[in-house]
């Protein structure tokens, strides 16, 4: 069988091929993600048959089944969703630039600086809202990615040098952070605590709101540098040689990746494992040609922080704990598996 | 790559003056914090010890804290050494194979299980069984299959298992708040309050790693060229990595027990050193030693002093990450990378 297929039309000229296992992949992760989708709003302190929450869906349900799930449940849901997607494909950009594959987003001090902000602002705000919070971890988030970029820069920015500086600055914000943890109040500290491991427990359709906008115009930026991306994989000299201005490309990838998870780490606090593993799944999954990579990636990072929410919220009733704890505890097994079955292979 | 000391005489020399540095801020270590002692005290601390708090606070505070640095220090910089030549990556560092993650997750599982009526010293041991069991799991993860085990396998599978185990652990500190508390003592790493007898518990340990550190030297300058070099060149590669896995175990290992997770250590040294000395690792394993040492020491003194005058003491692994940074980024910055 042909694994790929070759698509030629003759007005408009065109020509590309299909990878007919990478698009099925792609397809049957997105089944299965609407499928959690749905299964993760029925399920909760409150069941609701799988039946009830479409019909509440078309607004067809009963009253108290549409506050739940239009309400409570969707909002919470539809930021997992995307706070996993901008994560993955904010890690699957970074992989390609740097081409390491410890490459995350933690890896250029967005989320160490996303979360030293968070935890300073609760440690010294005192009468200032904490609805600002989203806020003041995006912007040292992005603060403390421009400063690694900065700092990376002569002349250019070799991805070497770029993760070198990355991984500094993430310690110092993380020594920050430790510092602010120790000086502030116990009963704040483990509030701190608790964003640092990443939640999305009271969302409502206000962050969905903050959220949408970053999410759905730096995925759709993405998408009109895949092909970039894929040169980049090659290597500088071979981008370089088929016409790529890297630096100029890197920067505009960098940007869009930064502002990716800082994004999601403002609203959903430093949820990890996702921006890291998520493409490395993905990877395993479809091949490393962008196109199927990363909606591979968004998909399946999307389907971790929903499955990771849904076991914090009803496993360890009455406590309602945070996604970011569970993440690693359904992917990692997942990814070690992956890797394992995929030993032979280089 | 230039290399700052070239010839033999040079680099021995330095290494000469790293020694007598590595006394100085010891003896530095012992004298200064919050109270202050003067040299003759510390002395009859030992030679004369009269029970007054002066020397008791030398002889069981000051001193096994000065000595858990020192051995942390250069345990964390040879560990890193190990795993740099291993992976062929300079961003790797002990916490990679999932050392720290999984003493930590074995501390708290163990709080957890058992309640907190284990001493500090037992628990130890469950921090260096968690490191030692996570990065042998490591390992054999990333050997697996055909190509036996390659820098990005062994990357990758130390990030899974370390991640896996880091959740562990906060899901039991958000279960049960109490264990927080005395879990904090390890997840933040510290040299404060470590008593001789958890050095001298710990000490054989990171000897034997330190020892089998320098034998294999001749075999990690291979190693680095390459597998398939190394094995043209009569290395048993296989050997060579298992042994430097396991010396990785004893003195990451080791350290996290003693010390908890103290970040940077393992990545700072040895760039820092073979910006000195360049690729050798002859002279990079041995100049690892005495600098983490120094440099681990320094970084406590540090934490000690600055923050004085508030009355607060700041772990060490905070002052090691600030001065990291400030230290690495020039460094990073002066080499010239494709």
């Amino acid at each position: 069988m042909h694994r790929h297929v070759v698509i030629r039309t003759k007005k408009p000229a065109l020509s590309f091929h299909v990878d007919k296992r990478a698009l099925g992949i792609n397809f049957l992760l997105f089944l299965l993600l609407s499928a959690v989708i749905v299964l993760s709003i029925g399920l909760g302190s409150l069941h609701i048959p799988v039946w009830e929450v479409i019909k509440a869906f078309v607004g067809a349900g009963s009253e108290q089944n549409e506050l739940i799930v239009l309400d409570w449940r969707l909002p919470r849901v539809v930021v997992s969703v995307m706070v996993g997607a901008s994560l993955a494909v904010s890690g699957a950009i970074l992989q390609s630039l740097v081409r390491n594959p410890l490459a995350s987003p933690d890896l250029i001090g967005t989320t160490a600086g996303a979360t030293a902000a968070a935890v300073a602002f609760i440690t010294f705000a005192k009468d200032v809202s904490v609805q600002w919070m989203p806020l003041v971890a995006l912007i040292g988030g992005l603060l403390t990615a421009t400063l690694t970029y900065l700092t990376a820069w002569k002349g250019g920015v070799s991805p070497f040098r770029l993760a070198l500086v990355g991984v500094c600055i993430s310690a110092g914000m993380g020594a920050l952070t430790i510092f602010f943890l120790i000086i502030t109040q116990t009963h704040k500290a483990s509030n701190a605590l608790g964003w640092m491991t990443g939640t999305v427990y009271g969302t409502s359709w206000v962050n969905v709101m903050t959220l949408l906008p970053w999410t759905v115009l730096f995925l759709v930026a993405t998408i009109f540098q895949i092909r970039y991306l894929n040169a980049q994989e090659l290597g500088d000299d071979i981008a370089k040689g088929i016409g790529v201005a890297i630096d100029k490309k890197r920067l505009l990838l960098i940007a869009i990746s930064v502002a990716l998870a800082g994004a999601a780490v403002g609203v959903a606090g430093g949820i990890s494992f996702i921006g890291l593993m998520a493409p490395h799944i993905a990877r395993r999954l479809v091949g490393s040609a962008y196109g199927y990579l990363l909606p591979a990636s968004a998909v399946l990072g999307g389907m971790l922080v929903v499955l990771a929410d849904l076991i914090g919220r009803t496993v360890f009733l009455p406590h309602d704990l945070p996604a970011g704890i569970f993440t690693a505890a359904i992917g990692a097994p997942f990814f070690v598996y992956l890797l394992y079955k995929t030993r032979n292979h280089q | 790559m230039n290399v700052i000391l070239s010839s033999r005489l040079q680099k021995t020399t330095v290494l000469i003056a790293g020694f007598v540095v590595l006394a100085v801020v010891m003896v530095a270590s012992i004298l200064f914090g919050i109270n202050q002692y003067s040299l003759t005290t510390a002395v009859e601390a030992y030679t004369q010890f009269s029970g007054s708090e002066e020397h008791l606070i030398i002889t069981t505070s000051r001193m096994p804290r000065t000595l858990t640095a020192v051995a942390v220090g250069s345990s964390l910089a040879v560990a890193g050494v190990l795993l740099q030549a291993l992976t062929r990556n300079p961003l790797a560092s002990p916490s990679l194979i999932g050392v720290n993650a999984g003493a930590a997750a074995a501390i708290v599982t163990t709080i957890v299980v058992f309640g907190s009526q284990f001493p500090v010293s037992q628990m130890m041991w469950a921090g260096f069984i968690g490191a030692g069991v996570t990065a042998l799991l490591v390992y054999g993860l990333a050997s697996a299959g055909r190509g036996g085990m390659t820098p990005i396998k062994l990357t990758l599978s130390g990030a899974a298992v370390a991640a896996f185990a880091s959740s562990v652990t906060s899901l039991f500190m958000l279960l049960q708040e109490k264990t927080m508390t005395e879990a904090f003592y390890w997840l933040v790493g510290s040299v404060e309050g470590r008593q001789l007898d958890h050095f001298f518990m710990i000490i054989p340990y990171l000897l034997v790693g330190w020892l089998g550190a320098m034998l294999l030297t001749g075999s990690l300058n291979l190693m680095v060229l390459g597998d398939d070099v190394a094995t043209g060149l009569g290395q048993k590669i296989i050997l060579v990595k298992a042994t430097a896995i396991l010396l990785v175990v004893l003195l990451a290992g080791g350290s996290v027990a003693l010390a908890g997770p103290i970040a940077f250590v393992g990545i700072i040294i040895p760039h820092l050193c073979r910006f000195l000395v360049g690729l050798d690792h002859r002279w990079l394993i041995p100049y690892s030693i005495v600098f983490g040492g120094a440099f681990l020491v320094c970084a406590d003194l540090l934490s000690r002093l600055v923050l004085m005058p508030m009355r607060l003491e700041v772990p060490v692994g905070v002052a090691t990450a600030m001065i990291g940074v400030a230290f690495i980024i020039p460094l990073v910055r002066r080499r010239a990378y494709a």
